[in-house]
Parts: C-alpha cells; sequence; structure tokens
C-alpha cells in the first residue's frame, strides 16, 4: 500500500481524519486554538476535495445543534470547539446524548477564564464528564488522527449509538507539527461502514423528540441506558482498537496504554499530550533504578475501572496527574481512579498531583522530580504526608 | 546529538518572517533524510515586525516530549538586529550553536558557542525572493542550518518545493542551496 507521511499539526491531523471518514456536514464557531481545523476543513471542501456542506453560524451553541440536525437526517457530522466555545455549547451535549445521535466533535483543550488564555488545561474538556458522550484524549498527533476516524466507527455502533469527543491539547498538539501516516482512502472506507444510528428524521415522515415525559422512570431508564451503552462501548473500543491494528500496524492499548508496567512497582497515571513527558520521566526514573511504570487513560467516558485495577491491583504506590481541578475536592482524574479503585478493593496509596493548569508548562524533569520525592516518602515513611498536592513549577 | 540524541533549536525571527514555516520545512527535510521532527510556534499573539521564536526537535528516535524547550542546542537568528532587542543566547547551552543572517561576523561572545553567519538577505535580494517588500530570508537561513545540523542539502529542497509548491518553491529551494554553501564560521 502507498504510505503517505506528511509533517502535520494536531489540528490538521482532525482535518485530514474528518475528510477521509466522509464526513458530509460540518460547522463551527472559531475559537482559538480550534480555528485551523475549520480553516483546513474549510480548504478540502472549496478546492473540492471533500464533498461536504459548511454551515457558518453565530455560536458554538448552534454549531453542535446544526450538526446534531444533521446527524439526526442521517449524515456524518463532525464540529469543533475549545474552552468558553464547549461551555456556552454545553446544553446541547445533553441533547445529543440524550437523543443517542452518533456524531464526533474535537476540543482542543484550554483552560477557563478568567482571565483569559489560550494556553492548555484539561479544565473544559472534563468539566463535560456527566453528559453522556464518550470521551477520550490523544497523546500525540498520529493519535489524533487515528482516534478520530476510529471513533466514527465506534459511536455508530449499534452497541453504543452515542456522541464522542476527542481532546488533543492547545498548541502542544494543535499547533504542533509532527511526521503524520495519512491512510489511503480506501483502508478507511473499507474500516467504516456505511453510516447506522438508531433512527434518521425524513422529510415527510414527522416524528417529535424529547417532549414531556409521560412516564417519568422511562425517562430514568433513558439515563440508565446512556450509562449501559458506555460500559458496552468498552469492548466496542478494544475491537476496534485491534482491527485498526490489523489495517496500520497501529495498536493504542484500546481504553489505556501501559508503558514499562510489567515489573513496575509504583505507576503513573495520566492523560493527553504530556503523557510524552511522563514516558521520559519514566525512562529517566528507570535508568536511576525506580521501579516505574506509565499507565495512560485514552478513555475517561466509559472509564477504563476494570483494565486500571488489572494493572495496578499490585502497585506499592499511584500517582495521579491532573492538568485540572473540581475545587473543593481534587483533581478529576483522581476522583476517578481512586473510586474505580478503592471499589474493586484495590488497596494501595494514590496521590494527586495538580499540575500544568492554566497552560503552565510541565517537563518530563519535572515530572521525574515529583515521582522520585513520591516514592521516596512512601519507602521510608510507608506512607504519604500529602495526598493532594498543587505543583506550580 | 545531545541527551537522547535530541538536537533543540530555537528560531528568533520577526513576525511575518517565516520563522514557523522554517521550522514546518525542517520537519519534513527531517523526515526525509531518516529523522524525527517537532516544530511548534511561541504560543503568543503575533504581530508583523515583532520578535517571535518558533521552535524544533530533531532526533533518530519518535520525539515523545511536548513541553518548551528552555535549553536549546541551536538557535537560529533571521534578523541581524535581533540580537540588540532580545537576548538571542539565552539558555543556549554551553558549546552550543548560533545560525544568524549577517553580512559580517555577528558581535556575539564567541568563546564558549560556535558562531556561523550568512548574508540571506543579500541571498534573497539578489534572486528577487520579496514578498510585500520583505526579503525572504527564512528559506536561505533553512539552508544554512542544514548545512550546520547535517541535513542534505537536497532534502531540504525536496521539502521546501513540496511545502511551498513548484512555482515558488523552486526559487527558495536555490536560496536555501546558496546559502548552505556561503554559510560561515566564524573562527
Amino acid at each position: 500500500m502507498h504510505v503517505v507521511i506528511k509533517p502535520l499539526t494536531g489540528n490538521y491531523a482532525v482535518a485530514w481524519a474528518v475528510k477521509l471518514a466522509r464526513v458530509r456536514v460540518v460547522s463551527a464557531y472559531p475559537i482559538t486554538p480550534q480555528t485551523t481545523i475549520v480553516e483546513k476543513i474549510s480548504e478540502f471542501v472549496e478546492k473540492g476535495e471533500m464533498d461536504a456542506k459548511m454551515i457558518r453560524v453565530e455560536s458554538e451553541h448552534s454549531a453542535l445543534a446544526a450538526v446534531y440536525g444533521a446527524a439526526s437526517g442521517g449524515v456524518r457530522a463532525f464540529t469543533a470547539t475549545s474552552s468558553h466555545g464547549l461551555m456556552y455549547m454545553s446544553e446541547m451535549l445533553w441533547w445529543v446524548a440524550g437523543a443517542r445521535v452518533p456524531l464526533v466533535m474535537a476540543i482542543v483543550t484550554r483552560t477557563m477564564g478568567p482571565p483569559w488564555n489560550i494556553w492548555t488545561d484539561h479544565s473544559d474538556f472534563l468539566s463535560q464528564r456527566d453528559t453522556g458522550w464518550l470521551m477520550m484524549f490523544a497523546e500525540h498527533n498520529q493519535e489524533v488522527l487515528d482516534s478520530i476516524i476510529q471513533l466514527f466507527r465506534i459511536t455508530e455502533d449499534p452497541r453504543v449509538f452515542l456522541p464522542g469527543m476527542v481532546a488533543l491539547d492547545a498548541f502542544i498538539l494543535s499547533h504542533t507539527t509532527e511526521p503524520v501516516n495519512i491512510p489511503d482512502q480506501s483502508l478507511v472506507d473499507s474500516f467504516l461502514p456505511e453510516r447506522r444510528q438508531p433512527y434518521v428524521f425524513r422529510a415527510g415522515e414527522p416524528i417529535t423528540m424529547g417532549n414531556i415525559p409521560s412516564n417519568l422512570e422511562e425517562q430514568m431508564r433513558m439515563r440508565w441506558d446512556i450509562h449501559e451503552s458506555l460500559e458496552a462501548a468498552k469492548k466496542v473500543i478494544a475491537e476496534v482498537d485491534q482491527e485498526w491494528s490489523k489495517l496500520t500496524g497501529r495498536s493504542y492499548g484500546g481504553l489505556i496504554d501501559c508503558y514499562k508496567c510489567s515489573d513496575a512497582k509504583y505507576f503513573i497515571v495520566g492523560a493527553g499530550a504530556w503523557v510524552g513527558d511522563m514516558r521520559e520521566a519514566t525512562d529517566l526514573l528507570r535508568s536511576e533504578g525506580y521501579k516505574v511504570g506509565l499507565v495512560k487513560i485514552r478513555y475517561v467516558r466509559p472509564f477504563p475501572s476494570e483494565e486500571l485495577a488489572s494493572v495496578l491491583k499490585n502497585a506499592k504506590g499511584v500517582i495521579v496527574f491532573d492538568r485540572a481541578v473540581s475545587p473543593g475536592s481534587a483533581g478529576p482524574m483522581y476522583l476517578d481512579v481512586a473510586t474505580h479503585l478503592a471499589a474493586q478493593s484495590v488497596r494501595v496509596p494514590i496521590k494527586n498531583v495538580l499540575a500544568g493548569l492554566a497552560g503552565v508548562d510541565v517537563t518530563y524533569e519535572d515530572i521525574a522530580g515529583i515521582v522520585k520525592s513520591f516514592v521516596n516518602e512512601l519507602e521510608s515513611k510507608g506512607t504519604i504526608s500529602k495526598y493532594i498536592e498543587w505543583y506550580f513549577g | 546529538m545531545s541527551r537522547h540524541d535530541v538536537i533543540e533549536i530555537r528560531f528568533h525571527g520577526r513576525g511575518g518572517q517565516g520563522a514557523v514555516t522554517a521550522a514546518n520545512i525542517l520537519v519534513a527535510a527531517a523526515w526525509r533524510s531518516g529523522l524525527w521532527g517537532q516544530a511548534f510556534p511561541f504560543f503568543g499573539a503575533e504581530r508583523r515586525g515583532a520578535p517571535v521564536m518558533a521552535f524544533a526537535r530533531l532526533s533518530k528516535k519518535r520525539v515523545m516530549v511536548h513541553s518548551m524547550i528552555r535549553h536549546p542546542d541551536i538557535v537560529v537568528v533571521l534578523d541581524p538586529k535581533l540580537p540588540e532587542l532580545v537576548n538571542v543566547l539565552d539558555g543556549l547551552k554551553p558549546g552550543g550553536k548560533v545560525v544568524i543572517n549577517s553580512p559580517a561576523p555577528p558581535k556575539l561572545k564567541k568563546d564558549s558557542y560556535g558562531i556561523y553567519y550568512v548574508d540571506a538577505t543579500k541571498i534573497a535580494l539578489e534572486l528577487g525572493l520579496v514578498l510585500a517588500g520583505w526579503p525572504l530570508v527564512n528559506t536561505p537561513m533553512l539552508g544554512a542550518l542544514a548545512k550546520v545540523v547535517g541535513l542534505p542539502i537536497e532534502n531540504v529542497k525536496e521539502a521546501i518545493i513540496d511545502y511551498i509548491g513548484k512555482k515558488g518553491g523552486e526559487l527558495n529551494a536555490k536560496a536555501a542551496e546558496r546559502a548552505y554553501n556561503e554559510v560561515k564560521a566564524y573562527e
């Protein structure tokens, strides 16, 4: 097969994936750092390289409403946003999930103001974790491209039938150029079947949606069914990862990815672009004799509870890095990890590090230093004094 | 090459001079030479004429890190006047290299650094490589950088033509080749 490798920014990798998935309707409202995704897609459409309709709207709320309408009408649809744009869109996120309409959205993760700031953290993305969407983080631009294509397949699987979003970190992925393997259109066509969805709105066949429920229990069952479908999506995500791997040679492990885990005693847990820096930190710590492994969380919804428990069941210590905080509680990732490990009787000290918020740069040396203090404290005292710690650099 | 065989590069230019484009083309040239490359802009509001930066990493292996470059191995300076405005040597590793657009040996302390200079402005003007009144110095400076890091110039030329297109690309490739041949070490 003809292999095409191009230097692409994360945002261009998104645009290429959307083109390859044969998306037919795109609607978006520009916001830094998402803008170049939509610019590139417009260029594809304008040049006749992509058969899609671009719908210009006056807000993010309308952007998601427009693609929701298009997807309800039976076509693949896509949108992208960031930060305050996602907040403005939030009401529609619930609507799309509740209506069980598969579509895909890219979130270029950007911190929330005030003050006005365009740099990365995960506050915007993780704040939407209760909406019922599939949610995953990409680590690098190749994973961005592959994951968007995969997510169309996963969201349109009858066992799932829910929308999904891919997070890519502002600038450190969205505007960073790396070599990316662009799969052949025929490969993607063979991987993505004809669009499937639970129902299609058609002219001449009127149905109503979202009326006041006559039976409250039915509505509660709808919410339960979203939960069950996200649980069922775990299997679909693993299958799709395997199939993609057979076609391209690239596997990301499905829900989680493990690095140097097999003989590790202490584990770093993280998600997003800084996982690359965590890999480097793991190598550095290993070279100094620390038995450290790294667990990358790809999917935050559905949350990989069993997968994490199986990797961490014999751990002596776990350190979870969050690039967001639920003020007054802890980092969102930490809350999930701690809850699901405890529920499965995995007893291990778990520390939460809150770092890199508001776009503060975190290097592999920073990460290695933090992990080293954690391991040293656990080994000397057998316990950790502060289980939630802020790291400002 | 330094730690884990990664070369870290910082470009200094002015907004509109094409420092980011140069860094992006470098990734393509590196790929053609069997190396992994990564390029990213300085993440701030850019204005035409104001001092800006772009960054790149080159490595034999895939580059995993995505954090900032604080201690580059090489700095590339696109404008001869920039060292008067910003400290282009900031964080440069001891023994690091400076590749600067300058008609004469630049006024930079050379005891702990390797200094290389080329008159990229003259090359651009002589070739008629001018856009909106500005000589295009980014591609010749990329040619000079290729010489200093040991990238084959043919790969750089191909990457330039691929990125810019055949029309403007060939002239830019020619400029890169001239700078590759004309860059001098300041002994």
